[in-house]
């Protein structure tokens, strides 16, 4: 066992899969000499050289099409997006070619294609460098979207990534990295995507939370837990394709069900989980299923004040539980 | 005597030029086959869209011997093409069959591309190495530098080669995509078919300079102009451009200046853009015909030899528009295919 935080789950994988597998490189901005703006390639140029840690020119559109390209060749690269705000330029890769390769050459072709990229806010990152972009993603059909949320679950599901063929959008709250620390098995072991897991057992209501949410929730959990709320928290991890069987299992346990992102609520994934448990488990609600998110802005505001009252945290979750649980 | 002297000294010169470049006599006739084949299917889905058979049709006449040209200065099978939607003769070059780019056409069973999915001209063929493209344009361009990428990486002598019109090179992709490949000296061609529209938008409003090839300065990379109509001046550059690349030389963006004397697609008119005296004038430039009266002039076609081409062609297209037309359409359900791989584990 080994404790890591966040950060150092990401790095240690990548370092651990690239002496594995000659065909993983990283490029992206900074992630040579300078290790990444948040370090997460710490010492990889210095183990793997500049020809696997590859300093990128400052343009977002070509980092993704460099990987899809070298993918295609037979690599398997990892493309870092500095802060998700920034990957807009690149959307038309990501969501026209590296997404729809496989189906659009009948499978001939894939793009085996890891695109990371620090999210969320909470940071005093302002309007660009505290966005959410999942839902966005998670509406693309061929492209996972991942977000672990502990070390355990980033180690799991960055080796899992290498081990797909298809493309991953592996998204890692930048809040958490150094915030959230965790026991992580020196035995090799995966999680593989689409998988769902229960963080807190309960019998109540199901809080369904990814990322920093899901900590908050935890949180927000354990405070009720002494008024006798048995608050059930469930990690979706994947974010697309989304575990439905683990969500309608907890919610048909729990009767009642609570989303939470830090995203804007609407058309979040938020909507989406809502309608699932809607269609497929309306006969075991006992009631209205409920969703927190932020408010409906462009993005997260730069002065604390307006930052904190755009980011949920624990003690909106805590109160949203308590009326979920009252009704 | 003296006219007798002329033509020797004419045959002379212009037979020089296709052995002079290392092609053989099969070669040059091989290359008029492909131009000609490509003229021939192309000409027959104008006519099958025409009579409202088939949905759809994007037309590479008139870029048939700068495609010819450029796929002949390649290790057909062994570098990369990532093509774009004029690419029929290159396709072909390559060795896609009119009976693969007919099936498109129809969207049947068996299209070798996408499976049917997706509208003809997106040219795809794993085992030829030619990359499936999309309809956004542009985007292939930093791809194909990406599998230069990957070349330079693995340290094999393979060349990729990418296909674009002048109207892509207004698109970011196109400049991010020459940006890497002059930082890293990657192994790839740019090939820019100018044929002076974007649609309908001629090149004075697509961009400030007189050539794409101006444009390859700012990537510390050589831009080549070079007469498109012309296979064997596109062979010449193109070969060139080849070999720098497996020298570890790095890129070339090649500009081919050409025409297409048909409208965009079958849905445009390019009346609404330009006189019919432009376009009547280019066709005397046509390429199939500059090709057969260059194999005519070395004495390789005579008229006769031209017919059997022709008659090939006919074969072989009817062949393949019988063929696709008698084809199967795929399952409904093959909608579903192809979205998500297995677990490499």
């Amino acid at each position: 066992m080994a404790t890591l935080t966040n950060i150092e789950a990401v790095t240690r994988t990548l370092a651990e899969e690239m002496r594995r597998d000659p065909n993983i490189f990283i490029t992206g901005e900074d992630v040579g000499v300078r290790g990444g703006v948040f370090r997460a390639t710490k010492g990889l140029i210095e183990e793997f050289g500049d020809q696997r840690v590859v300093d990128s020119p400052l343009a977002e559109l070509s980092i993704v099409a460099i990987g899809m390209g070298a993918a295609l060749y037979g690599l398997h690269p990892v493309c870092e997006i500095q802060f998700a705000d920034f990957i807009a330029p690149a959307f038309n890769q990501i969501v026209n070619e590296v997404a729809k390769m496989r189906y659009r050459s009948n499978g001939a072709w894939t793009v085996p294609l890891v695109i990371r990229a620090p999210y969320g806010g909470g940071i005093g990152g302002g309007l660009y460098h505290s966005q959410s972009i999942e839902a966005t993603y998670a509406h693309v059909p061929g492209l996972y979207v991942v977000a672990p949320a502990t070390p355990y679950d980033i180690v799991g599901m960055l080796r899992y990534a290498f081990r797909v063929q298809d493309p991953v959008l592996f998204l890692e709250h930048k809040k958490t990295y150094r915030l959230i620390k965790g026991e992580v098995p020196n035995d090799y072991y995966t999680v593989p995507f689409g998988k769902a897991e229960i963080k807190r057992a309960g019998t109540d209501l199901t809080v369904i939370a990814y990322g920093l949410m899901l900590h908050l929730a935890l949180e927000a959990a354990q405070r009720v837990a002494a008024d006798g709320i048995s608050a059930q928290v469930l990690d979706p991890r994947t974010l697309n394709p989304l575990d439905k069987e683990t969500i309608l299992e907890s919610v048909k346990k729990t009767s009642k069900a609570l989303i939470v992102h830090e995203d804007n609520l609407t058309l979040g994934l938020g909507a989406e989980i809502a309608a699932i448990i809607a269609g497929e488990a309306f006969e075991y609600l006992d009631a209205p299923v409920m969703r927190l998110g932020a408010p409906d802005v462009p993005a997260v505001p730069f002065s604390q004040p307006m930052q904190d009252f755009f980011m949920p945290n624990a003690d909106k979750i805590e109160k949203a539980i308590r009326k979920l649980a009252a009704y | 005597m003296a006219t007798m002297k002329v033509a020797e000294k004419a045959a002379v010169k212009v037979e020089a030029r296709h052995r002079a470049l290392g092609l053989s006599d099969a070669q040059a006739l091989e290359m008029y086959w492909y131009i000609l084949l490509s003229r021939r299917l192309d000409e027959r889905m104008w006519i099958l869209h025409r009579q409202h058979q088939v949905a759809f049709h994007i037309s590479g006449i008139g870029h048939e011997a700068a495609q010819v040209g450029a796929a002949f200065a390649l290790k057909r099978g062994y570098d990369f093409v990532h093509p774009y939607y004029r690419d029929m003769a290159l396709s072909l070059a390559i060795g896609m069959t009119p009976r693969d780019l007919m099936l498109a056409m129809y969207g049947r069973q068996g299209e070798p591309s996408s499976g049917a999915r997706q509208m003809p001209a997106h040219y795809g063929a794993r085992a030829l190495k030619i990359v499936s493209g999309s309809s956004p344009v542009a985007t292939q361009i930093p791809q194909a530098s990406g599998i230069a990428f990957g070349i330079r990486y693995k340290g094999t002598d393979e060349v990729v080669l990418t296909c674009f019109g002048e109207g892509s090179t207004s698109e970011g992709d196109f400049h991010e995509g020459l940006n890497w490949a002059g930082i890293y000296k990657l192994p790839v061609i740019f090939f820019c078919q100018n044929n002076m529209y974007a649609i309908s938008v001629p090149t004075d409003k697509e961009m400030p300079v007189k050539n794409v090839a101006d444009r390859a300065v700012a990537y510390g990379i050589p831009g080549v102009i070079v007469d498109g109509n012309d296979a064997l001046e596109v062979y010449r550059v193109m070969k060139d451009a080849a070999a720098r690349a497996r020298r570890g030389e790095g890129a070339t963006l090649v500009e081919a200046k050409t025409y297409r004397p048909v409208p965009h697609s079958s849905d445009d008119d390019d009346r609404t853009y330009r006189s019919r005296e432009e376009v009547e004038a280019w066709k005397k430039k046509d390429p199939v015909l500059l090709m057969r009266q260059y194999l005519a002039s070395v004495g390789l076609l005579d008229d006769a030899t031209a017919q059997e081409y022709e008659a090939r062609a006919k074969e072989a297209v009817d062949d393949a528009h019988q063929f696709a037309n008698n084809a199967p359409f795929p399952p409904a359900e093959f909608a579903l295919e192809n979205v998500w791989g297995e677990s490499r584990k």
